[in-house]
């Protein structure tokens, strides 16, 4: 009866079956849904063909789940160990993209390794995660009380924010910013620190405002007024507006949206590929997309809240938050609340840097929901300051 | 034991309060509040994306399909215009033409550099380019040259790959076979202005043209024809996608003109080098069988665009090679107004045909001497010999006898001073002076002003086609109007017969007599214009000199006895007139020729007229559906004797 059990336990080998059992292969059927979705779009945004964009998403995402297995079964342990040495790569590629990488757009980065571009701030926001986790692992809650200790975490979080604005990247500094907060508030930060900080963002607000670049300004311009430039700054979100809105109730049908199909959308295989599908799909199918997004992040909470270590639980509320801010930025720009900057939507949107460190941020997840039962690290209730 | 215990813990998910956790229970809370928030913020998007999707989904889906739905207007193609035989007067041919997609290059400047390196632009090539170039988007191309050749398009595909969004397309010019024969009656067309534009959004189109000047003026609403218009779906940047839907436009009507193209050429040749013009006329119908005006000009420059050197040296140019004499050249009629006169002091009851006039050679009115033409008069003349000799003092003491009011009455009657129905632009009217116009330009009028008008000097200004109307209007009795314009599409109307036109209400035993006069002035001994003569048999010819002078002779001089106005300057030098018609005893043809500072009508323009008669008549292009062989109408000088074989008698109308 407990044969399989006792199997699992008898070699190693068997501890990675069991390991891989303990996935939640759930989660993982609600990626690979989402990732169709994005097949099934960027096929239409192809014009009805699986290239240019679909066909190579979807060996890109094969690997991508590969990845995301492989790292799900690595120890918290290890992930502990490798965030340091992480931490300090991804800031020493973040450095090399300023000095040498390629510029798209004004505004995203990337470095040409291998043959392969990479997006050194979408590593960074994955080590980011890790190092912070690891450290509060070793702050427990009680001694979270002391300032002193969140110091060095701050630096953390602020070094990264700083070079990717020097890119200058607001949208990605803004969700790595708030992944870093959304950690150091999970990891019980006290009210009184928050209210205390909070108090000058409205001087720091104006300040930041008058050092924005030109680009940036007229983003926010535009967003306040798109008719005022209809074909300049304003036509990315006045073009995506009548999109969603041609798209109705039920949509014009697949391979049938006009605005996409007649490339009036921009960018309608990366950063608007939500337009695409709102408006092939319309109001239902959109909504059902924002659906299946709100459950893999509700579920990654919960797998947070799971989580029986401080490491884990840290993890998959960064990773879970940074999925978040993610569909949040890209969602609010492609409808016109906030300015246009070039996020994508994860698992959805063209790009194989974006899918890699996506997939690799769901690893990470389920790595803690594999390890959730282990006790390990700085446990609170053993705590002594 | 403990497994289960491990079990049933790790079954509690959310240990909200846990006395030995308190981090965990710190965690958990806040974890629960920014799921609050995710699905807060999510809920809102979706909020949102209801009032985009559905509540405003009506307009941005009507913005959508405006974004995507292009019309566009089709270039219909301009009518011909043919002869009375269905010549091609003008026509449409291809024009091949380079033009550039600034979009689909990254360096339109350097790629236009290129281009002239292999096709050389000029100076005004390249101010139009950049200005084009500023004004239109980027997904219109740009014209870089037209009229292409075959060589030069060879060129263009050969370095195509150095040359991107350079393409070659074709649309139409205007090309006139027979080039200066036809200018001024023709006319020619260029590329609109901007209030042609205004007027009729048609004439945006690329390749449509306006006609500025003769029948491509005149007939243009009929000659553009309607625009078909083609609804695309574009894309972003304007390239087309698909045709959904497809309206074919109208092409313009094919104008028949009443031009006979080969005697229009045989006239041209008769004239020559001279400054002149001549119409000839059907004086039955009004049809317009030839209507020249010299010099003339290249009408397909006008299609490219004239340069500014050729257009100084037209518009200066002494001969006007730009006007049309025969609507919009205005001279004295001189002695060819005589039987105008004679008409009015006729149908004023004052004179009658057999009424003599003594000519001492000059006539004194107020202390003035008028002098009549032969120094030593012409004796007791009747209405006959006065027009025979042609005797200014029979006309001089009618005009004043008559009056002048009577004279422009019956001069308007025969069309002289008046606006003819003709299909011509930039015509001019003439003038027929009253002491009414004369008083109305405060001025005094004198009893001097009306005797010359007798003559048809003085204020007296009338056209070529005028006089040709008149002499119509002479030989028929009736108020024919000349016209151009004889079918559409090869529909040819009802044609006109003389009674189509209304009775001038002259008394037919005054016309018989005024035709008599200008029978003998060309057929009797001592006639004016023996010149003028037929030497077709069986046919004879009525006509009128006319000498207009350009200034006064002095009485000075005139007394001096050596003046002799063929050794003045060119420009000082009288115009020579004649008007005519043929046959003498059915009328079919009348012509009117004015050559410039010809001197004078009996030797300048009679024979001049004569010629043109018998060509007219050998043709005889009233009778007949196709034209003449070249080489019979050739061979049919006017000097043979016999006309051609297959000319029926021109005296059998219809």
């Amino acid at each position: 009866m407990k044969f399989h059990k006792r199997l699992l336990r008898a070699e190693p080998s068997f501890r990675l079956l069991s390991k891989l059992w303990r996935i939640s292969w759930l989660y993982v059927l609600l990626i690979c849904t989402l990732a169709g979705v994005g097949y099934v779009t960027l096929y239409s945004a192809g014009g009805g063909t699986p290239y240019p964009f679909a066909a190579p998403q979807a060996a890109r995402f094969a690997v991508g789940l590969v990845l995301m297995i492989t790292v799900a079964m690595l120890p918290p342990k290890m992930l502990v160990r490798i965030s340091g040495p992480l931490y300090v790569l991804s800031i020493i590629l973040l450095v090399a993209v300023l000095r040498m990488g390629h510029v798209g757009k004004g505004a995203e980065r990337w470095l040409m390794i291998g043959g392969l571009q990479i997006q050194p701030s979408e590593y960074a926001k994955v080590a980011l995660v890790l190092v912070l986790a690891s450290w509060f692992n070793r702050i427990s809650y009680a001694r979270m009380g002391n300032p002193l200790w969140l110091i060095p975490p701050a630096f953390l979080v602020l070094l990264p924010v700083v070079l990717v604005l020097k890119e200058p990247n607001l949208g990605t500094a803004v969700i790595i910013g708030g992944i870093g907060a959304s950690m150091f508030f999970a990891a019980g930060m006290r009210l009184w620190l928050i209210a205390l900080l909070l108090l000058p963002v409205p001087y720091l607000a104006k300040f930041a405002y008058a050092h924005l670049h030109d680009y940036q300004r007229a983003r926010i311009t535009t967003f306040l007024n798109p008719e005022s430039d209809p074909l300049g700054a304003g036509y990315n979100i006045i073009q995506s507006k009548i999109a969603l809105g041609s798209g109705g109730m039920w949509g014009q049908g697949y391979l049938h949206g006009s605005q996409g199909q007649l490339n009036f959308l921009p960018e309608k295989q990366t950063d608007f590929i939500f337009t695409m599908i709102a408006e092939e799909w319309g109001y239902v199918g959109a909504v059902t997309v924002i659906g299946l997004l709100l459950l893999l992040i509700l579920g990654g909470m919960l797998m947070a809240i799971r989580s029986r270590n401080r490491f884990g639980r840290l993890v998959a509320l960064g990773i879970s938050m940074n999925f978040f801010l993610y569909c949040l930025v890209n969602l609010s720009m492609v409808m016109g609340a906030i300015p246009v900057g070039g996020v994508p939507l994860p698992l959805v949107s063209y790009g194989g840097s974006a899918m890699l460190n996506v997939m690799l941020g769901f690893g990470l997840l389920l790595s803690t929901w594999v390890h959730r039962d282990s006790r390990f690290g700085e446990s609170d209730n053993q705590d002594t300051p | 034991m403990r497994l289960r215990r491990r079990r049933r813990e790790s079954n509690r998910l959310m240990p909200i309060k846990n006395q030995k956790d308190p981090g965990r229970g710190v965690f958990t809370r806040r974890a629960l509040l920014f799921m609050a928030v995710q699905m807060g913020a999510l809920g809102e998007l979706a909020h949102k994306l209801y009032q985009l999707q559905i509540k405003d989904g009506d307009r941005y889906a009507r913005m959508a399909a405006s974004n995507r739905v292009s019309k566009r207007y089709l270039a219909p193609p301009r009518g011909r215009i043919v002869d009375r035989y269905g010549v091609a007067l003008a026509n449409n041919k291809e024009n091949w033409r380079a033009l550039l997609m600034p979009e689909e290059t990254t360096d339109v400047t350097g790629t236009i550099e290129r281009f002239s390196t292999i096709i050389p632009l000029d100076e005004r090539d390249r101010t139009r380019i950049a200005r084009e170039m500023r004004h239109q988007r980027r997904f219109i191309p740009v014209m870089l040259r037209d009229f292409l050749s075959w060589e030069e398009m060879a060129r263009i595909e050969l370095n195509a790959p150095s040359l991107p969004g350079v393409l070659i397309d074709v649309g139409t010019r205007r090309v006139y076979p027979e080039g200066e024969l036809l200018a001024h009656l023709i006319g020619y067309v260029a590329p609109p202005n901007e209030r042609d534009v205004a007027r009729s959004a048609l004439l945006a189109l690329p390749g449509m043209r306006v006609g500025r000047a003769g029948v491509e003026q005149s007939q243009d609403e009929k000659l553009r024809g309607t625009a078909g218009s083609v609804e695309m779906e574009v894309n972003s940047v304007g390239r087309v996608m698909s045709e959904l839907n497809r309206v074919e436009g109208v092409p313009g009507a094919e104008i028949g003109l009443t031009i006979d193209r080969g005697l229009q050429q045989k006239v041209l040749s008769r004239i020559g080098e001279q400054t002149a013009s001549a119409v000839v006329m059907d004086c039955r119908n009004g049809e317009v069988l030839a209507m020249v005006s010299t010099p003339s000009f290249d009408p397909s420059l006008f299609d490219s665009g004239v340069s500014h050197a050729q257009w100084i040296e037209w518009t200066n140019n002494e001969r006007t090679p730009l006007i049309n004499k025969a609507v919009a050249g205005v001279y004295p009629p001189g002695s060819t107004f005589k039987p105008a006169v004679a008409m009015a002091g006729l149908q004023s009851g004052l004179f009658s045909p057999t009424d003599r006039v003594f000519c001492p050679g000059h006539l004194d009115v107020g202390g003035t001497r008028f002098h009549c033409w032969s120094r030593w008069g012409h004796g007791s003349v009747d209405l006959h010999q006065a027009l025979k000799y042609s005797c200014d003092v029979y006309f001089y003491e009618m005009a004043r006898r008559v009056g002048m009011d009577r004279i422009a009455e019956t001069a308007h009657q025969f069309g002289l001073g008046t606006a003819l129905d003709i299909e011509l632009p930039h015509t001019r009217t003439g003038l027929i002076p009253t002491p009414t116009w004369r008083q109305s330009h405060h001025h005094h009028w004198n009893g001097g002003d009306t005797i010359v008008s007798g003559i048809g000097q003085g204020f007296v200004q009338v056209t070529p086609l005028q006089l040709a109307t008149y002499t119509s209007r002479l030989a028929t009795g009736r108020a024919v109007q000349p016209h151009l314009v004889r079918a559409m599409n090869g529909d040819i109307g009802p044609e006109a017969t003389p009674e189509h036109w209304p009775d001038l209400g002259m008394p037919e035993k005054y016309l018989s007599a005024l035709r008599g006069g200008m029978f003998a002035v060309v057929n009797e001994q001592h006639g004016t214009a023996p010149k003028a003569r037929l030497s077709l048999p069986g046919i004879t010819m009525a006509g009128k000199t006319g000498s207009a002078q350009v200034r006064r002779v002095s009485r000075a001089l005139r007394e001096s006895g050596h003046f002799n106005s063929a050794n003045l300057p060119w420009e000082y030098r009288p115009h020579a007139l004649f008007i005519c018609f043929a046959p003498y005893d059915a009328p079919r043809y009348a012509v009117s020729v004015v050559i410039e500072h010809g001197n004078t009508g009996a030797d300048a323009a009679a024979p001049l007229a004569r010629d043109i008669m018998t060509d007219t008549l050998l043709r005889d292009p009233v009778n007949h559906l196709t034209p003449p062989p070249e080489s019979v109408a050739d061979a049919a000088a006017p000097e043979a004797e016999t006309p051609a074989p297959d000319a029926p008698p021109a005296d059998t109308p219809e």
